[in-house]
């Protein structure tokens, strides 16, 4: 396959679970979480990275969910003391994520590990880094990767469609009826800290908060049905990433931030145009 | 005789520093209907979740049946008050009354016809058939808690828990709401209402709980809601509601 062929799926994949993952990051109103998360991973990358002197697949997975495990725990014990919850993210977040930049800058070296590809990404050189699956081929890591979170992902929302939905929508019912709410909190979280490492490589920790937030934002603005959220979500995640891989190469510039700008546009598209939340119904129903 | 279904012993409960609940003693029989009242901030809510495990408990112990919290689960219905939830949430009134059901159904598995029917049948007992398909932000607040009130039925409990079912509701939701509740107590079932309108309590409920951070009186509507009571539990500002009280009982004589 052209190399063109594996960025584009690859984008595509980024999309699909992003944006299935963020749909129940908006329901429970935990948007912010995805940012402390998005960074914390780097963390998790860096210590798993400096234990096994590895770099790929199941190494950076692992140290990914504990470090995101490590992120929801420290930000729900800060939050006991009376600080406020916003804020105990801001402070874990950034001290966690700090830590991995200074071990990257001193500990790691000349590794294949640097704060400028963590944070942007660099989708173009993912083709070049591939693995031989069996039955598959030579396949480039982050594809493989992605398409095992992704599998995860979509199996986990199914397997627990009604515990996610009862757990998002009535914590306290859920508990009462005696579904463990802690534990899927948890999953949860480590659900989000795969799909971010695992989209790393290709859209960096910035670009995945857009691909998480918004194809979500913008399909719930457009339903009252939690599948059709689920579905709306993923057509935007994957049409972002297919619409701002064409835009970069036509102006010539970052596929992430295309991606990430695509979402934006379709959020906008969405926030004027919906008919049941948009401003342009909202404001034809005031005027009429 | 009348069996006890909720022993309460020295239970104590605190929101970070601050105790809210301390030397809660009570005990609740079979078939009852109580009121629970008390001032703002009083421990009402905190109450039930302590009861329920929603909030962790200090001191004390609490039996179900005569079981454990855990072992009586099954049997225990809760209804949140109606502000504790997003109503925005992508899902319809019958879906909601589902979720009422989910911890029956089991894992991995999703509700079927019979579920779905069961679901249909207390929407229609709470006069909501026709707003099965609508979407919950579009309910009025009276329809919201009757939405709540069928995903409680559908439960089947024998024992509910209910926050302030009658807040915010219209007459009709609320002469819908206390028709249900007499009709579960005549099945036998026990009920706990949050209750915050000390005019109705005499009408509403047969046992009466005052609550300010500990039980200041419990028992018999007829006997222990009176005016001493009231004056302890809510202190010396409530002169007005006792007037108002006292016009009341006019009213209707």
């Amino acid at each position: 396959m052209t190399y063109t062929v594996w960025i584009v799926l690859t984008a595509v994949l980024v999309g699909l679970s992003c944006s299935l993952i963020g749909v129940f990051l908006i329901l429970r109103k935990m948007a912010m979480m995805a940012d402390a998360i998005s960074h914390t991973v780097l963390l998790g990358i860096v210590v798993a990275f400096l234990i096994t002197k590895e770099i790929s697949g199941p190494h950076m997975l692992i140290g990914a969910i504990i470090a995101g495990l490590v992120t929801a725990l420290l930000v729900q014990w800060l939050h006991q003391f009376d600080i406020e919850q916003h804020a105990s993210i801001g402070i874990v977040f950034t001290t966690l994520f700090a830590i991995g930049v200074i071990l990257i800058a001193t500990s790691v070296g000349n590794a294949h590990l640097d704060v400028q590809h963590a944070l942007m990404g660099e989708i173009t050189f993912i083709p070049w880094d591939t693995i031989t699956l069996p039955f598959v081929g030579k396949v480039p890591v982050a594809t493989a990767m992605l398409s095992l979170v992704l599998v995860i992902v979509i199996v986990s929302i199914i397997a627990f469609y009604k515990e996610w939905k009862i757990t998002s929508f009535d914590p306290a019912l859920a508990a009462s009826l005696g579904i463990p709410v802690v534990f899927m909190h948890y999953l949860f979280m480590s659900l989000v800290s795969i799909t971010t490492v695992a989209s790393f490589d290709a859209v960096g920790a910035i670009m995945v908060v857009a691909m998480l937030i918004t194809p979500a934002a913008s399909a719930y603005l457009w339903t009252d049905k939690l599948s059709i959220m689920l579905l709306l979500s993923a057509l935007f995640g994957v049409t972002s990433a297919i619409v701002g891989y064409y835009v970069a190469a036509w102006l010539d510039t970052s596929i992430s931030a295309s991606m990430a700008f695509a979402t934006g546009i379709f959020f906008l598209i969405s926030f004027l145009g919906s008919p049941k939340h948009g401003l342009i119904s909202k404001y034809n129903r005031i005027a009429s | 005789m009348t069996e006890t279904v909720l022993k309460v012993n020295n239970l104590s409960a605190s929101y970070r520093k601050n105790t809210v609940l301390h030397d809660v003693n009570f005990q609740i029989n079979q078939g009852t209907l109580t009121g629970i009242v008390g001032p703002n901030g009083a421990g009402k809510s905190t109450l039930i979740k302590t009861l329920l495990q929603l909030h962790p408990t200090l001191t004390g112990t609490v039996d179900f049946f005569g079981l454990p919290f855990k072992a009586a689960q099954q049997v225990i219905g809760y209804v949140p008050q109606r502000g504790s939830v997003d109503w925005d949430f992508p899902t319809n009134a019958l879906d909601v009354v589902l979720m009422g059901l989910y911890g029956r159904i089991g894992w991995l598995k999703l509700p079927n016809r019979s579920h779905k029917q069961m679901a249909m049948e207390k929407l229609e007992k709470m006069g909501m058939a026709a707003y099965a398909d609508r979407q919950i932000s579009q309910l009025s607040g009276g329809q919201q808690q009757r939405v709540f009130l069928a995903r409680a039925l559908v439960q089947d409990a024998d024992f509910y828990f209910m926050d302030e079912p009658l807040a915010g509701v219209d007459a009709a939701t609320e002469r819908a709401i206390m028709a249900i509740l007499k009709e579960l107590k005549e099945q036998g079932k026990t009920v706990m209402v949050v209750h915050h309108d000390l005019q109705t309590v005499a009408d509403y409920y047969d046992h009466v709980l005052f609550l300010n951070k500990t039980v200041v009186a419990h028992g018999d509507t007829t006997s222990i809601f009176t005016k001493e009571n009231i004056a302890r539990t809510y202190g010396g500002n409530m002169r007005w509601t006792l007037k108002e009280e006292e016009s009341h009982v006019v009213h209707s004589q």
